[in-house]
């Protein structure tokens, strides 16, 4: 119980680099691109493929981003210059990925099982600190009998998702961000304040799918493998951290809205994790179960809101009967 | 300042639908001028703002700012030097940000935006001064979500929004029309305080006859896409709506057929 909870913070703290992607493109940009499926496996394939034949795993990372950065820029070239509906060029874009990805592939899936990633690295720079051995001491302490195999891949994601957030908080305060949001937001006012949407539009789902395929690209290398169809159900997972954070930490700052899908998407893995963990539900479910949270998380906020309402009525309705009564 | 030199443009050209939007047309406004343009619905005013700001392309014609031929000139750069506020009093603000990332945005249009951050404290104490001169309060509300302030407080701070960098040429789409009379009141009063106090080339489109009289130094009419009256100077101080209409009826030969104008 203790390790799959574990594993699902591990996880989420990956993806969740993956969903500040889909919020800069969803939020931000006002943009529903679905390239997200096909450059999350790009940055696997590129970064797989790479490490494979020798580049050291941090480059092979930054070029997988940097594949992802260009996916998304055809994304937005295809929307802007092109003029096709922003949810049919993400799909035209993730179809198209999908034959490139098994290019760069060479094959459907690789294994990195026997290679050095930027995971192994880390654990063995790791394993002199003697952090883990601290760590699952007190654990040990509490009464757990499994214990993580290493806390390196949790501790250093959490510093890089942290620092990965905070530099998209500064981007998007920048004149060049604040531009950016504004393109999302009203795009008539920007342009007649000189910014030029379209470019704006190109970099921007650029970066947000950057930010993907770096995801996706550790993911392989975490996984050990890249898989074609890795990436199937990626924007909805995606979505479903932004959804589910902004609906459990509030939208009121960038800085918390960040915040808040780095901590939606750690919290989806831990759903996902527990529901697992039920008996009469298989792997094969976990799409349904995606689907499923994304529902609750967009509906239940209104219900809940609708029901506050309405009793907040009722109540004033009463106070005012009462007061009524008293009157006469 | 503003040069137009024969600007004609057609729309749905070649189809039953075709019509002549401009023909022909001139305009040339100097350095300060302050130009209100009326005319009845299809005259062409709009199009003639849209021509100068970049939103349309005219099929012939040049349009010069400072002597810069601008006519190709896309309406993301061209704006670098034109300030504009928009009818709709949402337009011209950008809902889910705060009102500081607002002026910051409009502060960063006659300039490069880089990858510094668009609001600093010196640039907050320069916004709070400006709103200020509003007499709304918004100085007071700099991290309020645009979104949250009402259509007047909007309008208001898209004027300033539209004016503090001090652009080239002003333009003024209708923007009080969509307000409540009082509303309307206040940002005409601000517009003229604005335009006075940046000496601003304004072309300022409106439907309400009295307003193009208060306001401005020159006053034109336009009528099937073509400027039919230009008066300025001490003329246009003396002019009454029943002038105008007298003028229109001289010079087309038909009543003035806009009740929305003459009542306004």
């Amino acid at each position: 119980m203790l390790l799959s909870l574990f594993n699902a913070v591990e996880l989420g703290i990956i993806y969740a680099i993956m969903a500040l992607g889909v919020y800069l493109s969803f939020r931000i940009l006002d943009f529903p691109d679905l390239t997200v499926d096909g450059s999350f496996v790009t940055g696997a394939a590129v970064a797989a493929i790479l490490i494979m034949n020798g580049v050291s795993p941090i480059t092979a990372s930054f070029l997988a981003a940097l594949a992802g950065f260009l996916a998304g820029c055809v994304t937005g070239i295809l929307h802007t210059k092109g003029k096709i509906n922003a949810l049919l060029a993400g799909i035209l874009m993730m179809i198209a990925l999908y034959s490139i990805n098994l290019r760069i592939m060479g094959q459907p899936t690789l294994s990195l099982l026997n290679e050095s990633t930027i995971f192994k690295q880390l654990e063995s720079i790791w394993e002199a600190t003697g952090i883990d051995a601290a760590l699952n001491g007190m654990l040990t302490f509490f009464g757990a009998d499994r214990l993580p195999p290493t806390w390196s891949v949790v501790i250093v994601m959490i510093l890089v998702t942290l620092a990965i957030k905070l530099l998209t908080d500064y981007l998007l305060k920048t004149e060049v961000g604040l531009a950016l949001r504004a393109t999302g937001d009203n795009q008539v006012m920007i342009r007649s304040l000189s910014a030029n949407t379209d470019f704006l539009i190109i970099v921007g789902i650029g970066f947000s799918n950057a930010l993907v395929a770096f995801s996706g690209g550790l993911i392989a290398q975490h996984g050990g493998f890249a898989d074609v169809n890795m990436g199937i159900g990626m924007i909805i997972i995606g979505l479903a951290s932004v959804i589910i954070g902004e609906a459990l930490f509030g939208v009121k700052t960038i800085a918390i809205a960040t915040l808040a899908v780095v901590g939606g998407a750690i919290i989806y893995r831990i759903v996902v994790a527990m529901a697992l963990r039920v008996e009469f539900l298989e792997t094969g479910d976990m799409k349904m179960i995606t689907a499923l949270l994304v529902i609750i998380a967009l509906v239940a906020p209104k219900l809940l809101q609708a029901r506050k309402e309405k009793k907040r009525r009722l109540e004033k309705r009463a106070r005012l009967n009462q007061e009524k009564v008293g009157e006469v | 300042m503003l040069k137009m030199k024969n600007i004609s443009i057609t729309f749905n050209e070649g189809t039953p639908d075709e019509k002549i939007a401009l023909r022909d047309t001139d305009l040339e406004l100097g350095k300060g001028e302050f130009v209100t343009v009326i005319g009845s619905n299809g005259a062409g005013k709009s199009t003639l703002m849209n021509v100068v700001s970049g939103n349309l392309i005219p099929d012939i014609g040049d349009v010069f700012i400072n002597d810069k031929q601008v006519v190709h000139l896309p309406e993301y750069n061209r704006s670098a030097f034109i300030g504009r506020v928009f009818q709709d009093p949402m337009a011209g603000t950008a809902p889910s940000m705060t009102i500081e990332e607002n002026l910051a945005m409009a502060y960063a249009r006659n300039k490069k935006r880089k990858l510094k951050p668009g609001v600093t404290k010196q640039r907050k104490e320069l916004f709070r001064e400006f709103l200020a001169t509003l007499n709304l309060g918004l100085e007071d509300r700099l991290n309020a979500k645009v979104g949250f302030l009402s259509g007047g407080e909007r309008q208001a701070l898209s004027l300033l929004m539209a004016t503090f960098t001090e652009p080239n040429i002003l333009l003024l789409d209708e923007h009080t029309a969509a307000l409540d009379p009082s509303r309307a009141e206040l940002i005409t009063k601000l517009t003229g305080d604005v335009i006075r106090k940046f000496d601003l080339t304004t072309l300022m489109v409106t439907h309400n006859m009295q307003q193009a009289l208060d306001l401005g130094n020159r006053l034109i009419m336009m009528d099937k896409g073509q400027i039919i009256l230009d008066i300025d100077g001490e003329e246009k101080q003396k002019l009454t709506i029943e002038d105008l209409l007298k003028e229109f009826q001289r010079i087309r030969g038909t009543q003035f057929e806009n009740d929305r104008a003459v009542l306004g």
